[in-house]
């Protein structure tokens, strides 16, 4: 489970921090072990990740996935990023996860979906 | 009796988990089970299994009397009278039964409720909501920096409001024994019940509820080496408490025009089929502790912890909650190690066959007191050897050496 590349991410996260002026900001909890995620975004023409940083607390599960994620999204279209699954965040973390560390794995990308989503209702409002 | 002898006793204990001996150090959340309780749940089902108090046939007399055998026992077991005892599900039932039973109906708004800050969610979360329906205020009393209960201001917190004390006699996060006895003779002096939740002590060492002098206790069979599904509920005066599970069973006339006449104590409190297997497992429990020796448990889990305490202080980066003197804790050490976060911890422990647990252990409140999110916790029991903590060092030692502490 502590794979070298989880301990790599989790020691050194990419893409920590804040964005400035994001257009989408989202914080999620795991309230089974306490995990949060905060990620912020800017958009390129509403449609297109430019820049993506996290911030959390938590265990190396869900830190090393989110600074994966943050790796994997950049430049990608939302319409893409909301169709990634459980097994493209299994795939990256490429170590297998018990039904309890799922929330853990799955934080980030629940954080970025959510974020989206919500984005996308406040932007079809105005 | 010998500790490999005990071991033997124990199936379970024979497994690996992740290619290595099973070390199970989750004793607090729920204990193994011998082969002696295991076998009397599969004999009485295999020979004597009926309905309770209902029929006249054999096999219900039969049932009948090995039930109410094992309420004798574990009557005895605690030095309680039979009629003084209530099977419920676990101790947090038994404690919803007094809140619901005895609380709502009597205690106003005005009066006082106290407990403290190292209670377990079971003995938080029922006056909270009594509180609520009854307007009544809730007071807790605070912890030393070591952890324990400071009594002083439990002393203050308490006057002649104060209805009803609910104290934990052992904290499952802290270990912290608690002087029960001394809280009883302040809950005495203000004409207040008083209520212990005997969750992590019945199961580690000898209980009398008439020199406790508390008026209810509560604990469960599963952390005691007995099966899950019973818990215990001392009423000291049964006749103060009304039943909080009314039905089949629990009346001696109904009628359609006027209130039920409720039946005598113990049976007005148990609604309903009870787990009948589970009672008698429980029965054979008793036996099996009583054959060990409460006191002689009580012993080899303090020689257990001094052990593990000297040995995890040494350990890099580690911090420990409670009480650092092993005669006033059970056998329960709550820690952290180099900020790392206690999911990580059980799961490296996990990879060596260790098994602790991480998280609030349901104690939200006392988590807020120490000032963290959670921990991890080891706790011991009968059959767990010094080796055992050797291995939970080594692991912890482990655990440093992946986070680079
Ligand atoms: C001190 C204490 N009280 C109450 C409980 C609740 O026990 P149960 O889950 O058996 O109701 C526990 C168990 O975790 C406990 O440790």
């Amino acid at each position: 489970m502590y794979a070298e590349n989880i301990m790599d991410h989790f020691n050194s996260p990419r893409n920590s921090g804040e964005v400035k002026d994001p257009d989408i900001k989202h914080k999620e909890f795991n309230p089974f072990c306490g995990d949060q995620i905060e990620l912020t975004v800017k958009l390129r023409n509403g449609k297109e990740i430019q820049e993506i940083k996290f911030q959390g607390k938590g265990c190396s599960i869900s830190q090393a996935s989110a600074s994966m994620l943050t790796e994997i999204v950049k430049n990608k279209n939302i319409e893409e990023v909301k169709k990634l699954t459980k097994e493209d965040i299994l795939d990256l973390l490429n170590i297998p996860i018990g039904p309890v560390r799922m929330k853990c794995a799955l934080l980030a990308l629940d954080t970025l979906q959510n974020g989206i989503k919500i984005y996308e209702q406040y932007t079809k409002k105005k | 009796m010998l500790i490999d002898e005990i071991r033997n006793d124990f199936p379970i204990l024979k497994r690996k988990v992740n290619g290595k001996p099973l070390v199970y150090l989750d004793n607090a959340a729920t204990s193994q089970k011998p082969k002696q309780v295991i076998d009397a749940i599969k004999n009485f089902y295999e020979t004597q299994n009926a309905n309770i108090h209902r029929g006249i046939h054999q096999l219900s007399e039969e049932s009948t009397e090995a039930f109410e055998r094992s309420r004798e026992k574990v009557a005895k077991f605690i030095s309680a009278k039979p009629e003084q005892i209530i099977f419920t599900k676990n101790t947090t039932e038994s404690i919803n039964t007094i809140a619901y039973g005895y609380g709502l109906k009597n205690i106003k708004k005005g009066d006082e409720i106290l407990t403290t800050v190292m209670e377990h969610h079971s003995n938080f979360l029922p006056w909270q909501l009594v509180k609520k329906h009854t307007g009544a205020t809730l007071k807790i009393a605070d912890i030393t920096d070591d952890g324990l209960l400071k009594m002083n201001h439990l002393e203050k917190l308490a006057t002649k409001k104060t209805k009803l004390v609910a104290v934990t006699q052992v904290s499952n996060v802290l270990g912290t024994i608690n002087p029960v006895k001394e809280i009883s003779e302040i809950a005495q002096k203000n004409n207040s019940l008083f209520l212990v939740d005997g969750a992590q002590a019945a199961p580690h060492m000898p209980v009398d509820v008439k020199k406790t002098g508390c008026d209810f206790y509560a604990f469960s069979s599963h952390k005691m080496l007995g099966p899950t599904g019973i818990g215990v509920l001392y009423i000291k005066d049964p006749d103060k408490v009304d039943p909080f599970l009314v039905g089949g069973g629990t009346i001696k006339e109904v009628y359609t025009d006027k209130e039920a006449v409720w039946h005598d104590s113990p049976w007005k409190f148990e609604g309903g089929t009870p787990d009948v297997s589970g009672v008698i497992g429980f029965g054979a429990t008793v036996d099996y502790l009583n054959k060990i020796g409460m006191e002689k448990i009580r012993k080899h889990e303090e020689e257990i912890t001094k052990y593990a305490l000297d040995k995890l202080l040494k350990i890099k980066n580690i911090t420990i909650y409670g009480p650092m003197d092993h005669r006033l804790r059970g056998a329960v050490i709550a820690f952290n190690i180099g900020g790392i976060h206690p999911h990580d911890v059980a799961a490296i422990l996990d990879s060596e066959g260790i098994a602790v647990r991480p998280g609030h252990a349901c104690c939200k409140p006392l988590m807020s007191r120490l000032d963290i999110l959670a921990m991890c916790r080891a706790s011991f029991y009968i059959y767990n050897t010094k080796n055992e903590a050797d291995v939970l060092v080594s692991g912890l030692e482990k655990v440093n050496k992946i986070f680079k502490r």
